[in-house]
């Protein structure tokens, strides 16, 4: 019995552990888009690292509760939908770190005038994401809330594809090379794919969640 | 040797049983892994004992009501042929109750010896078969809503949450097989209650184990065996296909059957009802199985009715009919075959005698007929016989005609120090009833109320006083009945040490 008590405590501080980690990533993320926005670039190479660090993080949590809940048998009932929550919340992550490296590599020339602009996208993505881990905790405590939270992921999804579209219509609109423009555009769209991603797991989490409260 | 023999076809339907009745109880916790089966089959088999022990003589008396067989060749024949009803009913796949194999096992006795059924016993338990289902399916949704109640408002995480469910299983899980002990031994050794010859066992002064107990110890080994020798492959099916249920709903409906099987068994709830006037549940020996099947079918009426097979309940309401009438008859024949080809006793010789000391009984039991005197001096071979023939010569109701029956049974009974040193030494009584009873060593009774009556009025505590509650009444029923038992002068129960 102690056993199982101690079982129980230490994965339920794990997988809080993992959505800390999930969430302090995407606060990092937005920041070091603003840091490059703003020429910080030593602040930017140090949140770049620290996105890493924290992906890396995520990744051996995941794996970890993973292995405890199957060579435990625990949630015997949800713990395939448990084990999808966490390895679709992983992309997220995944994205936004793949995101940050492009920008470290290849570098993209931001216009002046768009730099509030980007800024704002990449808050929204880290917005849709936080809201995302937000109803992720609620599947664990209390799936009747979830959907409370969902309706934030899907509003500032929403948001990210307005804010994205304004962006890449003023790069189009500047008087810039075609080449530029549309390195511009791709970075802007890898930004907006994390709330893109937030979103696939607000989609799979609203199924999750009906399946508890049934 | 040839007591095992006897005994062996109730032990084949306590294997049964246990083998069948033990995925009601696990089942879904097995099925869903939330139990390992070896954790399950030992808390099974361990609660199922000490339920079949502690608690199983409440549903034994009731059928001991409807018949009580009294030859160990009619109980080895009854047991046989519920146990073959309900074998040869499941692999046709046709939906049985080892407890409607037994009753109608039981009136197939009585029908082939001419004893009587007891109607109003027999409505009890056909009543509780309708009620079981229909109360455990209420208790489900009762629970159910409870359950979902707290855990919205406790906020529980998922791991928490699955944790509490696990070790509820397991407690539920062991209150389920205590029940399903002490309801379902009845079926099982029920029949062999009359007619067991153990004597009491003193454990170390202690306590004593009596010969029912010590019977129900070996009918509850004899389930427990079918746990653990193959019950693992029918939870397996039970917990994978026969019922989707999640772990939280899977609890809910082991819940839910427990209570309504230890309701239905539980002499304690009993007494406590009746010192509080309020009325009692019949102790009836009643199907896990539908218990099981009434709670899936309440929580998927709670849900709307989606997925509930009402196909499965016209089954069962089918399976109340066919399941005593296919026993019935099985046991009819079957007993024909034993006597006449195989020339073993199935009941005591018997027989019913109208005499002055029975009519002068009779009197004093204030049950009065002009047309009784007329027939003094008969005798009658059969229960049945002496009942039709009272109804016709008499205006006396049926309760009257059945105590002049009670009364007029012709038995032999020997006091013997023997067996009082052997049956009551052991502080089971208390020193004037002893005492009572010492006085009366050498004395022979024709009739088991003589020797009552003897007791009477040897020690006024061998009478029930005035303003005795029912629970006393009770208590005094069952030492009379041991009584009778330790002294009747037995010429078909095989000795020990045979």
């Amino acid at each position: 019995m102690p056993f199982l008590f101690h079982q129980t405590k230490f994965l339920t501080a794990q997988i809080d552990d993992y959505l800390d980690t999930l969430s302090e990533g995407m606060i990092v993320f937005s920041c070091a888009v603003a840091d490059y926005v703003h020429g910080e670039d030593q602040r930017f190479q140090e949140r770049v690292k620290s996105e890493g660090a924290l992906e890396h993080k995520c990744d051996d949590l995941r794996r970890m509760i993973e292995r405890h809940l199957y060579s435990h048998s625990l949630i015997p009932e949800s713990r395939g939908d448990v084990l999808g929550l966490l390895e679709n919340l992983d992309d997220v992550i995944n994205t936004a770190k793949a995101s940050l490296l492009s920008m470290d590599i290849e570098r993209p020339a931001i216009l002046p005038e768009n730099k509030e602009v980007w800024i704002e996208l990449a808050t929204t993505a880290s917005n849709t994401a936080e809201s995302v881990v937000l109803a992720a905790r609620a599947f664990f405590r209390d799936p009747h809330s979830v959907s409370d939270h969902l309706h934030k992921v899907y509003f500032h999804e929403k948001e990210g594809d307005h804010v994205a579209e304004a962006l890449k219509r003023r790069i189009f609109a500047a008087d810039i090379e075609l080449a530029r423009k549309m390195h511009l555009c791709d970075c802007a769209r890898r930004i907006d794919n994390v709330s893109d991603a937030a979103e696939d797991v607000a989609d799979r989490l609203s199924i999750y969640a009906i399946k508890r409260t049934v | 040797m040839l007591l095992l023999f006897f005994l062996s076809s109730g032990l084949f339907l306590g294997w049964s049983l246990g083998a069948n009745d033990a995925a009601n109880v696990f089942g879904s916790a097995v099925g869903t892994r939330m139990i390992r089966f070896g954790r399950a089959a030992v808390i099974c088999s361990v609660f199922v004992v000490i339920g079949a022990v502690v608690g199983g003589a409440g549903t034994s008396h009731t059928l001991g009501k409807l018949g009580a067989i009294d030859a160990i060749g009619g109980a080895f024949m009854a047991a046989l042929a519920a146990g073959l009803t309900v074998t040869v009913m499941t692999k046709l796949g046709l939906p049985v109750s080892t407890s409607q194999a037994i009753v109608g096992a039981i009136v197939g006795w009585n029908l082939f010896t001419g004893s009587l059924t007891d109607t109003a016993s027999l409505t009890r338990i056909v009543g509780t078969w309708v009620l079981c289902p229909i109360l455990s399916g209420i208790s489900a949704v009762i629970f159910h809503k409870c359950f979902t109640s707290v855990f919205r408002r406790l906020h529980l995480h998922l791991l928490w949450e699955d944790m509490f469910t696990r070790w509820s299983l397991v407690a539920v899980g062991a209150f389920a097989s205590y029940s399903l002990g002490a309801n379902n031994i009845a079926n099982v050794m029920g029949v062999f209650v009359p007619v067991a010859p153990f004597a009491s066992v003193d454990v170390g002064g202690l306590f004593t184990i009596t010969g029912t107990q010590q019977l129900f110890l070996i009918g509850g080994l004899a389930i427990a065996f079918g746990v653990v020798t193959y019950s693992r492959k029918v939870m397996a099916t039970v917990g994978g296909s026969l019922m989707r249920l999640t772990p939280q709903m899977a609890l809910v409906v082991v819940l839910s059957q427990s209570v309504v099987l230890f309701v239905f068994s539980s002499q304690s709830l009993e007494a406590w009802l009746m010192a509080r006037g309020l009325p009692t549940v019949p102790l009836v020996p009643v199907s896990s199985s539908q218990a099981v099947i009434g709670a899936v079918v309440g929580l998927g009426l709670m849900k709307g009715g989606r997925g509930v097979r009402y196909r499965m309940l016209c089954e069962i309401a089918a399976g109340w009919v066919t399941t005593p009438i296919i026993s019935g008859a099985v046991a009819f024949v079957a007993l024909f075959f034993l006597q006449n080809t195989f020339g073993v006793p199935i009941a005591r010789d018997l027989d019913y005698v109208l005499d002055a000391d029975v009519l002068a009984r009779v009197e004093r039991l204030d049950i009065r007929d002009s047309q009784l005197a007329d027939l003094e001096g008969r005798t009658w071979p059969t229960q049945i016989g002496m009942m039709r023939s009272l109804g016709r010569r008499t205006a006396l109701d049926t309760a009257d005609r059945r105590r002049v029956l009670d009364a007029a049974e012709l038995d032999h009974f020997v006091v013997s120090l023997e067996v009082i040193e052997r049956e009551f030494s052991s502080g089971i009584l208390s020193y004037g009833k002893l005492e009572a009873l010492n006085q009366l060593a050498g004395q022979e009774y024709r009739h088991g109320w003589q020797l009552l009556e003897a007791l009477a009025q040897n020690s006024d505590e061998w009478s029930l006083h005035e303003g005795a509650d029912d629970h006393a009444a009770a208590r005094m029923n069952t030492l009379q009945t041991t009584v009778l038992s330790a002294f009747r002068a037995d010429s078909t129960t095989p000795a020990m040490n045979d």
